[in-house]
């Protein structure tokens, strides 16, 4: 039998393309590796961020805009087919500046992106209007940048729900699959795992950090490399933050999630100490009580991240049908995978606001 | 609902949420509270039930309670020290 | 760089650290306790001044005297009182006391952080009222307090008929004892008697199983064999338990319920390191994959005791001895052929001490009714999971206890994934048709033991 879609990764990003195409009414099979895998997804942060996304890349910042905006009929319909509430809170996003310095690059950047991308009600905020936003504020904070519409989600639901939602609208989750190899014909592919088959006339490369080889196997280019971020999460604390902030934010269940750190360490997820204690330290500064706070668990998981950090969408010239797809911020960009991205994937045809997503902008110029 | 094997003239006192304890030098807060007849050392902050030491060994994190002030403490790995400040959790602890 | 750093001051991290402080290498145990002894010698040393107790516990508790006594003449560095909340695999050992954490180095760790108890997961077992008999006996060891109400002692093995031996000397009867181990598992047992009986000490465990019966069904309590469905009862705290035995239903009041299905080794270091692991189907557990020294997977780690495998208190004795006779060689103090020779003789002991194991792990088989629950009963004491909710995730295709911890939050509470990791996996195991070894484990995060944000910013790194 042959599916209208294979997805290759069961992680956010495939998941959520998997669910917008069966959707549309696609028949669709959605191929996942096993329990130990290299999941993004699973140590994902959380964050539905948009005030900062963008910089540099107008295209970027409109999309995942137009994500945030979908966000919240992605989360309807995931709670009407499966009754998992995602814990959607778009109550707006805090990023905190602890000196004069971070305060005035960070309103620099805003205004670029302004400039860039229009206005999204993104503005700083004082230390004086801060307190009134947020308890227990650090002396150390100077201000902070606000955008109405940042938020949040729970990321481990959302994966949960994405698989869920997939399978009731008939849609295959196939894990403990780990692809040999794709063959191409233009509309027509055969994915290979041990001695299984798997036939499509459309298949999405989604498969994080191992989409690089796949890529190549249907002649598209998905150069990602991982970047390490270690998170660390508290017990329950009896809520106290109605934001959402851009290096903290406190679960549906009570937990605080700590982290954005950034490393170049290849494929390793060991967590390292002095890593962690840059986490704390920035987010005592930010709330001094946490200390008290503890920790449960600290993990380190690999984002997936292409040269300039902006996500790949493309469609292959040589067979098309196959569809690269993959990003950093899994979680924010749901909506619009879902939504926008599955439907003009099934369409056949990835529409002029993807362009600027093809990985041809990676291509150097010969001088 | 326990009794003692052994009769020492040694006591070490603390406050259990308001109530003064007498424990033996060598007891954890564990097993001075369950001694003293009080079984529930903590309520759950998922669905509010409660909860007494379970494995005794540091295992089962069922003995969470503040001690000094100090939140999370494993009463069944914590000696009395007298004079001690212990509370029930109930529920997430507020820390802002 | 200190040389070796012991992890856990029961019988195996006692000897281990001993024997290298007589060879005059510089080692450091932590423990967490306040005193030497592990669970199983647990307040050995104050217990010495207790007659009446030193009475209820029994004889073989009195070994652990001189185990303590050689340990405190050593000369070995000895922090109690102590968590250790990571080690990395460049065996660098973070922990700590009194609210303030430290790291050191070293050139080889022994890990010797023990057993805990199989958990019991039945309708009702987060109930006020039901503890483990590992922590009655725990009560009695450290506190010399005994039940003083109604109370049963439910469930299967050498530990439970141990536990009510040393409640009646202590004379504290219980209501009943519920004896759970099967039927079936007698005739399966059988095959292995021989072997137990080959050795001197399997002979000695042999007559002290005997007796322990012997006193059970001389004291006249009540006692119920080939217990099953097991339901603890009560609101707010219990108030009874009610239970099949040989089919019929029976109910008895009690207001203290003792569990116990066995015991297995603490996974949570080891696997937190890195360690590889093995399944032993006949112990029903993971186990780390050792050579015959004791070296784990990871250079410099090396296990001793039963985190390494259950063998009981006095293997792992000997067992602590072979891992510092390894580590002795491991730092150039002697060779292979001098390593072999000193130890032979441990070795030799630790085999004879062996030899009961497998009769007792058949004879005493967990029952699936244990390792896999009912749907409605909960998994996960900390984040309230209850069994059906694992099966859901695996028919959606949840492959494992990783990304059932992800979409459920078992083992994301307080514990960590301690008391339900074995039960999540044996669940998956048997919902997907696989055995637990393809189904595999937690991932083990660190910090093992709590500590606060602010503890973590003031560590101290070197």
């Amino acid at each position: 039998m042959a599916y209208d879609l294979i997805v290759i990764g069961g992680g956010l990003v495939g998941g959520a393309i998997a669910w917008g195409a069966a959707r549309d009414g696609a028949s669709v099979a959605l191929i996942d590796q096993g329990d130990i895998a290299f999941r993004a997804a699973r140590g994902n942060f959380g964050l539905v961020w948009v005030q900062s996304k963008g910089a540099g890349m107008p295209a970027y910042a409109h999309w995942t805009r137009t994500s945030a905006e979908l966000w919240p009929q992605l989360s309807g319909a995931l709670a009407e087919s499966t009754d998992i509430d995602v814990a959607l809170k778009q109550r707006g996003g805090l990023a905190f500046c602890l000196s004069d310095r971070e305060f005035e690059d960070r309103a620099a950047l805003l205004h670029r992106m302004h400039n860039e991308s229009g206005d999204i009600g993104t503005r700083m905020v004082d230390r004086a209007e801060l307190r009134t936003m947020v308890p227990g504020l650090g002396d150390r904070v100077v201000g902070a940048s606000y955008c109405p519409i940042d938020g949040e989600a729970h990321s481990l639901y959302l994966l949960r729900a994405l698989h869920s939602a997939l399978l009731k609208l008939g849609g295959e989750y196939l894990p403990g699959r780990t692809v040999d190899g794709i063959d191409a014909f233009p509309r027509s592919f055969t994915v290979r795992v041990g001695a299984e088959r798997f036939n499509a006339a459309k298949v999405v490369i989604a498969a994080g950090l191992g989409s690089r080889e796949l890529a190549e196997m249907v002649g598209l280019s998905m150069p990602v490399v991982p970047s390490r971020g270690q998170i660390i999460v508290t017990e329950r604390v009896r809520p106290f933050l109605d934001y959402t902030c851009h290096t903290l934010r406190q679960t549906v269940e009570g937990t605080v999630m700590l982290g954005d750190s950034q490393e170049d360490a290849g494929f390793d997820t060991s967590i390292g100490v002095p890593v962690l204690q840059d986490i704390a330290n920035r987010n005592l500064a930010v709330f001094p009580a946490l200390k008290d706070a503890t920790i449960v668990r600290v993990w380190a998981a690999l984002r997936v991240m292409s040269p300039d950090g902006f996500p790949i969408y493309e469609q292959s010239q040589r067979y098309p049908g196959a569809f690269a797809a993959t990003c950093h911020s899994g979680v924010t960009l749901a909506g619009a995978h879902a939504l926008a991205l599955a439907p003009a994937i099934m369409a056949g045809e990835l529409p002029e606001r993807f362009d600027a997503f093809h990985s041809r902008r990676f291509d150097v110029p010969a001088t | 609902m326990f009794r003692r094997l052994e009769t020492s003239a040694d006591v070490v006192r603390f406050d259990f949420e308001g109530r003064t304890i007498i424990a033996r030098p060598g007891d954890t807060v564990a097993a001075a509270l369950l001694a003293a007849g009080e079984i529930t050392l903590r309520v759950t902050a998922v669905s509010g039930s409660p909860r007494a030491p379970y494995c005794m060994m540091g295992v089962c994190f069922e003995c969470l309670m503040e001690i000094d002030g100090a939140g999370n403490r494993q009463a069944c790995l914590t000696p009395v020290v007298e004079g001690m400040q212990v509370r029930r959790q109930s529920g997430a602890r507020g820390v802002l | 760089m200190t040389p070796v750093v012991v992890i856990g001051a029961g019988p195996a991290g006692l000897a281990a650290a001993t024997l290298l402080a007589d060879q005059q290498v510089p080692v450091l145990l932590l423990d967490e306790q306040p005193a030497p002894g592990g669970q199983i010698y647990r307040n050995i040393e104050r217990a010495a001044a207790m007659p009446e107790l030193l009475k209820a516990l029994g004889r073989d508790y009195q070994l652990g005297t001189q185990l303590a006594q050689r340990f405190r003449a050593s000369g070995a560095k000895y922090q109690p009182g102590t968590q250790v909340w990571q080690v990395t695999p460049q065996r660098e050992v973070w922990f700590s006391q009194s609210g303030h954490s430290q790291q050191i180095r070293a050139d080889a760790v022994i890990l010797a952080t023990g057993a805990m108890e199989r958990p019991v997961p039945v309708p009702g077992w987060t109930l006020p009222g039901v503890i483990t008999a590992g922590a009655l006996q725990i009560m009695l060891k450290s506190s010399a307090l005994v039940p003083d109400e109604p109370f049963v002692i439910a469930g299967s093995g050498p530990l439970l008929y141990l536990l009510v031996q040393q409640c009646l000397s202590a004379g504290a009867r219980p209501a009943a004892v519920l004896d759970t181990t099967a039927r079936e598992n007698r005739r399966a047992a059988l095959r292995h008697l021989p072997g137990a009986a080959s050795t001197s000490e399997g002979r000695r465990y042999l007559a002290k199983g005997l007796a322990m019966l012997a006193t059970l069904r001389r004291s006249g309590v009540p006692r119920y064999r080939h217990v099953t469905d097991i339901r603890i009862d009560g609101h707010d705290s219990v108030t009874g338990i009610s239970f099949r035995a040989d089919g019929a239903p029976h109910r008895v009041d009690a207001r203290l319920v003792a569990l116990h299905e066995g015991v297995i080794p603490a996974q949570q270091l080891p696997r937190s390191i890195g360690c590889d692991y093995v399944w032993d189907d006949v112990q029903r557990c993971f186990a780390p994959k050792l050579d015959a020294w004791g070296n784990s997977s990871i250079d410099g780690v090396l296990i001793a005791g039963d985190v390494g495998g259950i063998g009981g208190a006095r293997a792992a004795e000997h067992a602590g001895r072979l891992t510092a006779y390894e580590t002795l060689r491991r730092l150039g103090r002697i060779d292979g052929a001098r390593r072999d020779a000193l130890a032979a003789a441990d070795q030799r002991a630790r085999q004879s001490h062996l030899a009961i194991r497998r009769f007792l792990d058949v004879r005493y088989a967990p029952r699936n009714e244990i390792l896999r629950p009912a749907n409605d009963v909960t998994v996960c004491r900390c984040e309230e999971i209850v069994a059906g909710s694992v099966r859901a995730v695996v028919r959606q295709g949840c492959l494992g206890p990783n990304q059932a911890k992800a979409f459920l939050r078992a083992g994301m509470g307080a514990c960590q994934g301690r008391l339900c990791g074995p039960v999540v996996t044996e669940l998956i195991a048997a919902e997907r048709g696989v055995p637990p070894e393809e189904v595999g484990y937690y991932r083990i995060r660190p910090p093992l033991k709590p500590i606060t944000l602010g503890e973590l910013v003031s560590a101290e790194t070197k």
